[in-house]
């Protein structure tokens, strides 16, 4: 694992690879390891886009990516698309789209699945952008699953998110659900030659009005991904944010919210995971009968097996 | 706790664009519980290459239709060796003649599946081979 | 139906439930190849009330379901034209003239990828691929080479060409010009269908709007300069090839062809007369009596599109005349010789389908593009149809039968239902880019490969009577790998001899032209192949005005 750190540190590929693999799979020892790199993180912008199918994502992802290699930045790309329910496997297609920087060598791009996980992007998403940061990234894109109801994992991962919306998808009425403008830094309107455009920004630009009085109102960029039209203006407001979360007050209350939320899942992850070890050895058929015959109950039941690992718990 | 997925890049190198096979290829692998990383056309070896090592990809699934298999095997397979990446599984499919498929082998491809096999075939040969590369690990 | 008729149905209802209580059918449900039910016994009430003059007519009127001429193959057979092109110009040209020695009355080229996505031979995207599926035409002089010893104005040349067609068109006009052929004389087809290589064949350049200005250029300069030509030959070859089903094959195309229709009408092109020289392009495929009926449902559904949508009322401009191949995904790599029957069994179909020119599979198809020996057996197929199997005496031989007319109805049905929702969606473009197209080819090809791995779908040889193949003792066609090295060579003796200063000013009137919408880039085009500016140097100077198209992944 620490010739393999250093390898990553050193700026090898394979072994950076290697590292997020083991991070998305859960190996015991990655705790220790990014333990050890953390002290490195802080620096890079955390970028995640996100928005429906469609929206032009990917191709915006990669003008982005040409902006900051024009830049001399160094990019790093996570790119999550849904894994089946049903086979566990993934097809990951995202990177097709920026495919013309692979080979750059300062652009690195990884595509994951989500895995099971709910919220739009993988457990092990967060986890990988810690390590890329730590080894030297200035830029690390997150690109999601389209985002709805539950899909708000990024927020809580990237600094700055922004929300690609396109005109004629019926944007206008997404817009509406609750969420979105809680999820938005930025916004880009895309495929911005298409008809319809006016009335999205139109409708973006009205909710806005209702949280206008806070400190970072986001602004809304009109692109065409395809042409590169718009983004260079949409990527110095993303810079914009970022100054904004280090300089302003209320910037560094939401990078207190996003570091206690990293506590929590890592808190949440040890939980469940000693809590399942501790069920599946107190999980016998005869406590499977007691239950059945409601001569015990699940409430009992799991006291007993929390009180093994925290003693004397009650459930109050 | 995540079981360790196969992961597996499908490419089409060169400028074939005939994608049927790839992507039924990819669909196979996705519904047998793998991740797959679909290139999409016109990959060139270095393109490839490059997907496979920044993926971390246990194999690579190159899809030729167009008779340019012999140059598109041996330059990927060649270049993954440079990289020290020869562990990595290099597979394939396409119209490539039976008597092209020894030279294919000797030079490294670990099978080459022509037209008409199953897709079940394919899957259960690259998750042998990949217990096995793991096994060496 | 009369009662007498119903009743004797109803007691040959009976008796059949009797028989199946003995001996079951194969299946619990037949279906055509391509998903549509068949009946068991498919009897006169299907046809019942069928107005045959409204929906079947005479072949040679409207709506052409009967074929697009009165006399059909009686008058003259259908054109044997097969596919073939490889390596050099000069080992391409020794093929043509071999077939057109052996019988073929057409020739049809096939290009290699490169030239087919505008690259010359030394371009680093070129690199093992030259020559490989098709000739490597570089310059107007491989393309002299391709055509020594052919006289232009006796031959009819389809190019298998789609986005950089305007360049080997001009090649071809060039070529025609030093034999002293005008204009005017050359017959023949351009592929020139962009839409399906963003659906289903993958050979596309430029991103779709810089792509059908392109297009739209080439019908307007056919339809005043070279009348004979067809200037696109719509195609469902290969939509089907990807994994369509039939009644797809028949959508999407005739999809396709309404969006090239109203991109040359918003030009301000007339439909009754560039409609003339549209052809369409389909496959041949297993299901026998659906592919007859699927010809005979295009041409019924084209003529109906151009009259009613458009407006047309030329006759010549409302029928659909396609060429038609095999389908070359149906032979197996397996006991290559049972491909033979197959190839006989579907250019049969497009016989009886009413095809203005066909292309036979060669044997070897699943191994390697054909032997010399392959393809006379390919070729030999076709002339066994036609001059002894009776089928060609009479017009569209299975009109009247029931089945055959109620699947021409049924996929009639349904292609229109596809091409309604795209209609909906905002046309074939949108349809594109949204993935609609796509998603349906790939969802059938991969239905049929389950099918096909669970048996349901049987591919003798393959999953059924399968023998121990040894090694096969056929003979086939290797490319020579020296092919890139001596077009490479070829290039570079090229370059250095023609006029270079000539070849910039062309290339750079091409530019400005290409920057302005309303030029019309063949003449320019002409001029710059003249002075043997390369394919390559020509698309690159397009691709820098145009940009190039990523393609659009729906998996």
């Amino acid at each position: 694992m620490d010739a393999l750190l250093e390898k990553a540190l050193g700026g090898d590929i394979r072994s950076i690879a290697r590292i997020i693999s083991l991070i998305e799979n859960d190996n015991p020892e990655k705790d220790v390891l990014l333990k050890r790199i953390y002290p490195m993180t802080g620096n890079a912008i955390v970028l995640g886009i996100t928005g429906s199918p469609g929206a032009g994502k990917s191709t915006l992802t990669d003008k982005v990516i040409e902006h900051f290699r024009s830049q001399e930045k160094k990019v790093g790309v996570i790119a999550v698309d849904p894994s089946s329910p049903f086979s566990g496997g993934a097809i990951l297609a995202d990177r097709i789209r920026m495919q013309r920087h692979t080979g750059d060598p300062g652009v690195y791009i990884r595509s994951m699945g989500t895995r099971g996980s709910l919220g739009g992007l993988s457990r092990g998403t967060r986890e990988s952008v810690i390590l890329l940061d730590a080894c030297g990234y200035d830029v690390i894109i997150i690109e999601t699953v389209g985002v709805g109801q539950s899909e708000v994992d990024i927020i809580k991962i990237a600094d700055t998110v922004c929300l690609v919306l396109v005109p004629g998808m019926g944007d206008d009425i997404q817009i509406m659900k609750a969420g979105i403008m809680e999820i938005a830094n930025v916004f880009a309107i895309n495929k911005a030659d298409k008809p319809g455009v006016d009335r999205v920004a139109a409708e973006v630009r009205l909710m806005l009005d209702l949280v206008k009085e806070r400190p970072w109102v986001p602004p809304v960029h009109l692109t065409i991904a395809e042409n590169g039209s718009g983004i260079d203006e949409l990527v110095e407001s993303i810079v914009s944010h970022g100054v904004f979360l280090k300089n302003n007050p209320d910037g560094v209350r939401r990078e207190w919210r996003r570091l206690a939320f990293e506590v929590e899942e890592i808190l949440l992850q040890h939980i469940t995971r000693m809590a399942e070890k501790s069920w599946n050895a107190y999980k016998t058929d005869e406590v499977m009968e007691q239950l059945l015959s409601r001569k015990s109950n699940p409430y009992t039941v799991a006291e007993d097996v929390l009180s093994k690992i925290i003693p004397g718990t009650r459930m109050v | 706790m995540d079981e360790r997925k196969i992961r597996v890049v499908v490419a089409k190198p060169g400028l074939d664009g005939h994608d049927r096979g790839a992507k039924v290829v990819a669909r196979a692998l996705r519904d047998a519980g793998m991740e797959v990383i679909y290139t999409g056309l016109r990959q060139t070896p270095e393109q490839i290459v490059e997907t496979v090592l920044q993926e971390d990809a246990d194999a690579v699934g190159i899809s030729i239709l167009s008779g340019a298999h012999t140059f598109y095997f041996t330059k990927i397979i060649n270049m993954l060796r440079e990289k020290d990446a020869g562990d990595i599984i290099v597979f394939g499919g396409g119209v490539i003649p039976d008597s092209d498929i020894p030279a294919l082998l000797e030079a490294g491809a670990g099978a080459v599946f022509g037209p008409g096999t199953s897709t079940t075939v394919c899957v259960e040969w690259l998750e042998e081979a990949v217990a096995k590369k793991r096994a060496k690990e | 139906m009369n009662k007498e008729y119903t009743e004797a149905k109803a007691r040959f209802e009976a008796g059949v439930l009797k028989t199946l209580q003995k001996n079951k059918e194969r299946k619990d449900a037949f279906s055509t190849g391509g998903g549509l039910p068949l009946e068991r016994l498919y009897g006169p009430e299907m046809t019942e009330g069928a107005d045959y003059l409204k929906e079947v007519g005479f072949p040679g009127e409207y709506p052409f379901t009967r074929g697009v001429q009165s006399t059909m193959f009686r008058g003259r057979f259908w054109t044997m034209r097969q596919y073939a092109g490889f390596a050099s110009a000069e080992e391409s040209n020794e093929r043509y003239r071999y077939l057109l020695a052996s019988g073929t009355t057409g020739l049809s080229v096939a290009f290699d990828l490169p030239t087919q996505i505008g690259y010359d031979s030394d371009d680093p995207m070129a690199q093992g691929e030259c020559g490989k599926v098709g000739v490597a035409i570089d310059s107007l002089k491989d393309m002299e080479i391709l055509f020594d010893q052919i006289p232009l104005d006796k031959v009819s040349t389809s190019m298998t060409i789609n986005a950089p067609a305007s360049v080997l068109l001009a090649m071809y006009i060039c070529v025609g010009e030093k034999q002293g052929v005008p204009m005017s004389a050359l017959s023949g087809t351009i592929q020139n269908d962009i839409l399906k290589e963003y659906i289903a064949r993958g050979t596309y350049i430029f991103p779709p709007k810089p792509s059908m200005r392109l297009i739209t250029d080439i019908f307007e300069f056919c339809s005043q300069n070279v009348p004979k030509w067809n200037t696109i030959s719509i195609s469902g070859y290969h939509i089907r090839e990807a994994g369509s089903t039939a009644a797809q094959e028949v959508a999407f195309t005739l999809a396709d062809g309404i969006a090239y229709v109203e991109a040359a009408r918003s030009k301000g092109l007339d439909p009754n007369v560039f409609g003339e020289r549209l052809s369409f392009f389909f496959n041949a495929h297993n299901d026998f009596l659906e592919e007859v009926a699927k010809f005979r449902a295009a041409r019924r559904m084209w003529a109906k599109i151009m009259k009613d949508r458009f407006g047309v009322t030329n006759p010549k401009a409302q029928m659909l005349r396609f060429h038609t191949q095999t389908g070359g995904s149906t032979l197996t790599a397996q006991q290559p010789e049972n491909n033979i029957v197959r190839v006989t069994m579907q250019a049969l179909s497009a016989v009886l389908g009413g095809t203005q020119s066909l292309h036979t599979n060669s044997m070897d198809e699943a191994l390697a593009l054909p032997s010399e020996k392959s393809v006379m057996i390919a070729l030999r197929t076709q002339q066994i149809i036609a001059y002894e199997s009776g089928v060609t005496n009479t017009v569209d031989p299975l009109a009247g039968s029931y089945v055959v007319e109620s699947l021409t109805n049924e996929i009639e049905e349904k292609a229109f239902e596809y091409i309604q929702q795209i209609d909906e969606m905002g046309g074939m473009l949108t349809a594109i880019e949204k993935g609609y197209v796509q998603k349906h080819i790939q969802d059938s090809a991969y239905e049929f490969q389950r099918a096909v791995e669970s048996k349901e779908a049987v591919v003798v040889g393959v999953n059924k009577f399968q023998i121990e193949e040894k090694n096969k003792d056929m003979k086939l066609l290797t490319v020579d790998a020296s092919v890139g090295e001596r077009q490479i060579k070829k290039l570079h003796e090229l370059k250095a001899s023609r006029d270079n200063a000539a070849v910039s000013n062309a290339l750079e009137a091409i530019r400005l032209a290409a920057l302005d919408e309303s030029r019309n880039l063949m003449p320019l085009i002409i001029d710059a192949v003249r002075v043997y500016a390369t394919e390559g140097e020509i698309c690159g100077v397009l691709r820098g005005v145009f940009g190039e198209y990523t393609e659009n992944i729906v998996l």
